[in-house]
């Protein structure tokens, strides 16, 4: 019998029963809850009668409906108000820990979860959010939800889903200078396609991944979603428990060791099969951009905009020519050059201290192009004190920057804040889906530093030039 | 839940790759609305021009094919956010069935909680069926039998499809999989016990920021 994979290992201590078909009822470690999906979740359990069935696992941070403005409170976005004081009205009811707005604790759902110790290696952790991928960076089994499962995860603490197929991603090689991990999995979907995940749980390997920060690993595992794979995750590892080390909610002192003893039998076992299997090898991967209105839409940062013509298929022909038309683009041209208005740093993908480092470190003595408003939007409260201690909120300031609250922001759009119709941002966030960032708003996905660099030269810029 | 037997209506061709469900829904007509505000929106930003009228271009608008029952889509239908007000929409604007050639993950989940059947078919297939309706715009029915896992094309053909004997049987009879997880008490309780027993660090450790509570 073929050895079990890390994906195996974490799903089969999970299933509580079998229902047949490769359908399992799975018993949930965390439940994350944020202000949309959730707080509308909570108002369905209250409606129909349901009790929440161990409020101790729950957890529930606002995040996506508040106004990220300097000095701001919950009635900034007053839309945005109303839904933080219901989600407090019902978590104070039911038992449920919420970081409330300012307070230690508060941010984005999937920046404090890994931050504060809620999610562990070897967990499963479900959220109404599909960026729930994220904590597979740990090792976590962690996906996206709808609201009527949400429900049942919180009535239950079980959620009842179909078994997936498994990919092993490997990415082999040094890190070329520039590249980040969201260059990789950029990089990765451009190869693989928005849909090469579908209906998969992808383990991200190889010597690339052993060597990433966990923090890259947790901005990896991010874009899992935008491959088409609900999970995505990355095996445990000497690095994972010195991140979980200390962390509020993590097991402390002699349960700690135990709980290491335990997370370092996970990983994948030598004679494990997967279904798929790819390989990118690093020195293939450049700084990456997107041009188009999908993942998938993105190039190396010195490559020309796609040609429809020379799109590989019908379907891809049309759906090319319809992105350059939104996003106002001209194949063959440079991507480089491309002029930009908006700036935004960032999001669930690269909002987290490491982010804000490696873009402060480009900021740091330049100034940002007058046609350009740039944004840092930090991950956390945590995140926020942390780089005001560092002095990165004065580089920041200093380069021209606005150094905003935590919260999702212009990655999601949901508070109000958007990009003008028609106007050109490079955002470190997750989607350029059309009108993700506000109706007409055009979005070029990259890291960090990338949007630190065309934020200074006011157009789409390749950061190895700077 | 409503049930689902039998379908027999209009197929609308919209065979566009990777639809999002932001496309669907975009976020505008998510955050403080009301579930008819919400199914009212579905399409928006393809069904609307900037001025807010309807663009009578968009196949959603047309005469022939406006509330149709049966959306006929492209590979990876509702990739992207979890968001659930995706099949509210949809639902909001008449479509009870999607045949696609696949879907996104999340979506398809929710399609199921929703009494709205997702039907995976090659995309072959999906483009025949497509010509058959557009050759007679309107008058084109096409019929969804869950009972016998049969769809039967405009021109009489019958094409078999595969669901999972599970989702078939919650969709016929309309059921939920919370009120069937609720009579699995003692296993949920069984495996608690076995999982405080065996990983105790599994619980969240106790004092933590935010123990106070909200003010």
């Amino acid at each position: 019998m073929a050895g079990k994979t890390l994906f195996d290992k974490i799903w089969d201590r999970h299933a509580i029963a079998d229902l047949g078909d490769g359908f399992h009822l799975l018993g949930l470690d965390r439940v994350l809850v944020h202000d949309l999906s959730g707080a509308r979740a909570l108002e369905e359990v209250a409606e129909k009668g349901y009790p929440v069935a161990r409020p101790e696992l729950v957890f529930a941070t606002p995040d996506h409906a508040v106004s990220t403005k300097p000095g701001r409170t919950e009635d900034t976005f007053p839309v945005g108000g109303r839904l933080v004081r219901g989600m407090r009205r019902r978590t104070a009811a039911l038992g449920i820990r919420m970081f409330d707005l300012g307070q230690d604790g508060n941010g984005i759902v999937h920046v404090i979860g890994p931050e504060l110790g809620i999610s562990l290696p070897g967990a499963i952790i479900v959220c109404g959010d599909s960026h729930t991928c994220t904590h597979g960076g740990l090792g976590a089994l962690a996906f996206g939800i709808g609201s009527s499962e949400l429900v049942h995860a919180l009535a239950t603490q079980t959620l009842v889903q179909r078994r997936p197929r498994a990919m092993r991603l490997n990415f082999e090689g040094a890190l070329p200078v520039g590249v980040t991990a969201k260059d990789m999995i950029l990089h990765a979907i451009g190869r693989l396609g928005v849909a090469a995940g579908t209906g998969i749980a992808v383990e991200y390997a190889g010597s690339a991944i052993r060597a990433l920060p966990v923090e890259a690993r947790l901005t990896l595992c991010n874009l899992s979603i935008e491959m088409g794979a609900k999970m995505g995750m990355v095996a445990p590892d000497d690095a994972t428990y010195r991140f979980v080390a200390g962390r509020d909610f993590a097991p402390k002192g002699a349960l700690f060791e135990r709980a290491v003893a335990d997370w370092r039998t996970l990983p994948c076992d030598p004679d494990a099969v997967f279904d798929v299997e790819h390989t990118i090898h690093m020195a293939d991967v450049a700084p990456q951009i997107t041009w188009g209105t999908s993942p998938e839409h993105v190039v190396a940062i010195d490559q020309p905009i796609p040609d429809p013509a020379r799109a590989p298929d019908a379907a891809r022909r049309r759906a090319w020519a319809a992105a350059l038309e939104y996003q106002g683009l001209e194949p063959g041209k440079p991507i480089a050059g491309t002029p930009v208005d908006w700036v935004f740093i960032g999001s669930c993908t690269n909002s987290r201290i490491s982010d804000l480092r490696a873009a402060a470190a480009v900021a740091r003595g330049r100034r940002t192009s007058a046609r350009v408003t740039a944004w840092v939007v930090p991950g956390s409260e945590r995140v926020k004190k942390e780089a005001e201690a560092e002095g990165l909120d004065r580089v920041f300031r200093d380069a021209g920057f606005e150094w905003r609250e935590p919260g999702c922001s212009m990655c999601v759009a949901a508070n109000g804040e958007t990009v003008p119709p028609g106007q050109r941002s490079v955002s470190t966030s997750n989607r350029n889906f059309t009108a993700r960032q506000g109706p007409g708003a055009r979005t070029h996905l990259a890291s960090p530093a990338m949007a630190v660099a065309a934020a200074i030269a006011g157009a789409i810029a390749d950061v190895r030039s700077i | 839940m409503d049930k689902f037997t039998r379908l027999e209506g209009v197929a609308v061709p919209f065979l566009r790759a990777n639809v999002d469900t932001d496309m669907i829904i975009p976020m505008t007509r998510l955050v403080g609305t009301t579930r008819a505000e919400i199914e009212a929106g579905c399409f928006e930003l393809l069904r609307l021009r900037r001025d807010g009228t309807e663009d009578p271009d968009c196949v959603f608008n047309q005469p022939a094919f406006r509330g149709a029952p049966i959306l006929l889509a492209g590979d990876n239908f509702g990739c992207g956010s979890s968001r659930e007000a995706a099949v509210w929409a949809l639902a909001g604007m008449g479509v009870k069935c999607v045949i696609a050639p696949s879907f996104g993950d999340i979506f398809f989940a929710n399609c199921f909680q929703n009494g709205l059947l997702p039907v995976a078919l090659p995309m072959a297939e999906i483009e025949r069926l497509a010509e058959e309706t557009r050759a007679a715009p309107g008058n084109a029915r096409v019929t969804v039998d869950l009972e016998r896992q049969v769809l039967v094309s405009p021109r009489g053909r019958e094409i078999a499809f595969a669901i999972e004997p599970r989702r078939r049987t919650a969709m016929i009879e309309g059921l939920d999989d919370i009120g069937a997880t609720m009579t699995m008490g003692a296993d949920i309780a069984a495996w608690q016990a076995r999982q405080r027993a065996e990983r105790p660090w599994m619980l969240p450790d106790g004092a933590a920021p935010g123990q106070e509570g909200p003010s």
